[in-house]
């Protein structure tokens, strides 16, 4: 009884994704034309709006909005919806609520210490944000908001202001000796303070740029192996890449969303305490 | 811009993030997003699911307490019939020494009775046995004076009373 | 498209910053490895370490993400 149902089970993945693999070609590869391949890897990245076809101002409902208000959507249906219950023992949705909550609070209680937990709201708010645009960003034919530079640049941002504000309030001038590095030799120490500066500026860039190039990157790539599927000799081969990569992605969305945490929460340390 | 990825370069597309004429709408609307969600965590989602996380260990707490508490009394009650134990051994003990105590003051109340009737006895009998004795050494005092005063008689001779008599109680002090 | 130089530079200059993510993988692959040495070593300080192994893991790809994004600049922006 329980062989045939994990049997049945078995065939319904099997049959899940195929209709996967059919839905990806069917959105990957509508635009083959007669003669050769043309790679459009980047045309999914289009902003394009909603309703009609004008210009796209800044109030201008497009894809991107779209997204982002499924994100939210997302954000509510697991951790409103989810908890609603308020049970002592809890439901499914509860318990993923329950582990995403309790997840970013020990990650943040652990490399930030306990007095960075006042700012566990903004923390999980970036988490949730970008695991569900990442994550709702796969489903074929989305939009993945986080690709964009101009997203991350300003989560990024926001991040790196946030924290260099709050090393300053919190600590004074004595946030400097960040870049003051007492455990090594004087002589070394203004060399080291220049490369600490740069460091300490590049980490906008560099928190940014991870996030949008690691899901574009992943985009771009399954794409691509979507208009090789157009060659029928290495058809199944590129399916079962796309196949491939797009475990890959799904690894890959909730890493970038763990890192751009995590990486938060060291810049949040080094605020609270400068010290090294 | 738009024109230009969509027109000539059509198998080059260029990049859609370097448009910089979008940047303004998806800063506003990401903007807008985060604000969203950040009211929807602070006010709602995160201080329900910590006051279910912090309810849940306060059950577990009460729970794991009132587990204590109970263990708690499961030994004191342990402790209780032992001593209860305890005591009921050592009543008994102090019984059984009480009835031995008593049994051993019977006894030796009643052997000292018996040893002073034995001695009385005894001494009865001693002075019963001395009498007899007086009254046989007086006995053998008038035998012997008799038979003194027949021997005497027989060998023909008067036997003079007091003679015999003095010579007999010579004779039997040597 | 022939004798058009500066496409044909552009592309080698794409392929040789490609070549730039080769790097961040032998890096990233480093630091995975280094963590596994030393988790099966001690397995039971593991655990406290993963969240340094991504921020490491982090830190390595960045930089190929970098040359990522020279070579898509180079590609379609330039």
């Amino acid at each position: 009884m329980s062989d045939q149902a994990k049997k049945s089970g078995g065939t319904g993945k099997v049959i899940f994704f195929a209709i996967l693999a059919l839905i990806l070609l069917s959105i990957f590869i509508v635009p083959t034309g007669g003669e050769g391949l043309s790679f459009h890897p980047m045309d999914q990245f289009q902003i394009k709006p909603v309703f009609g076809d004008g210009p796209i101002h800044w109030y201008t409902v497009t894809n991107a909005t779209l997204w982002m208000g499924l994100t939210v959507l997302g954000v509510v249906l697991l951790l409103i919806v989810g908890s609603s219950g308020r049970a002592i023992v809890p439901s499914k949705g509860q318990s993923i609520a329950e582990l995403t909550y309790g997840f970013v609070y020990k990650m943040l209680e652990d490399v930030g210490g306990k007095d960075s937990v006042k700012y566990f709201p903004y923390v999980m708010t970036l988490f949730c944000f970008i695991a569900f645009s990442n994550v709702l960003g796969l489903l074929p034919a989305s939009f993945t908001p986080t690709t964009h530079i101009a997203v991350t640049g300003v989560l990024a941002l926001l991040v790196f202001v946030f924290v260099t504000v709050l090393g300053f309030v919190k600590n004074g001038a004595t946030f400097l000796e960040l870049f003051w590095v007492k455990s090594a030799p004087l002589a070394l120490r203004p060399v080291l303070a220049i490369i600490e500066l740069i460091s300490y500026f590049v980490r906008p860039v560099s928190h940014s740029i991870r996030l949008a190039g690691n899901m574009m990157a992943g985009h771009a790539v399954i794409k691509v192996f979507a208009t090789f599927a157009a060659i029928k000799l290495i058809a199944p081969v590129s399916i079962a890449a796309i196949a491939a990569m797009y475990g890959l992605e799904i690894l890959v969305a909730f890493i970038q969303a763990y890192v751009f945490t995590i990486l938060t929460c060291v810049y949040l340390k080094d605020a609270l305490h400068p010290a090294h | 811009m738009a024109t230009e990825t969509h027109g000539a370069t059509e198998s080059v597309a260029g990049m859609p993030q370097l448009e910089l004429a979008h940047f303004p709408n998806q800063i506003f609307w990401l903007l807008v997003t985060l604000v969203v969600i950040y009211f929807v965590l602070s006010k709602i989602a995160l201080p329900r699911i910590s006051s279910v996380l912090a309810e849940r260990s306060g059950t577990i707490m009460n729970d794991i307490s009132a587990a204590e508490e109970l263990k708690l009394k499961a030994k004191d009650a342990e402790n209780a019939y032992n001593k209860a134990l305890a005591e009921a051994k050592a009543e008994a003990q102090r019984i059984s020494g009480e009835t031995q105590a008593a049994i051993q003051a019977d006894l030796n109340t009643a052997l000292a009775k018996a040893d002073a009737e034995i001695a009385a006895k005894a001494a009865e009998s001693e002075a019963a046995i001395a009498e007899i004795r007086a009254n046989a050494a007086d006995s053998v005092k008038v035998v012997a004076k008799d038979t003194a005063k027949e021997l005497i008689a027989a060998f023909g001779g008067k036997a003079d009373a007091k003679t015999v008599t003095a010579a007999i109680n010579a004779r039997l002090k040597g | 498209m022939e004798g058009n130089i500066a496409e044909l530079g552009k592309y080698i200059g794409v392929g040789l910053t490609a070549i730039g993510m080769g790097g961040a993988a032998i890096g990233v692959g480093n630091v995975a490895g280094n963590y596994l040495a030393g988790a099966l070593r001690n397995p039971s300080a593991a655990a406290s370490q993963t969240a340094t192994l991504f921020i490491g893991m982090a830190f390595a790809e960045a930089l190929g993400i970098f040359s990522f994004l020279v070579a898509l600049l180079l590609m379609f922006a330039v």
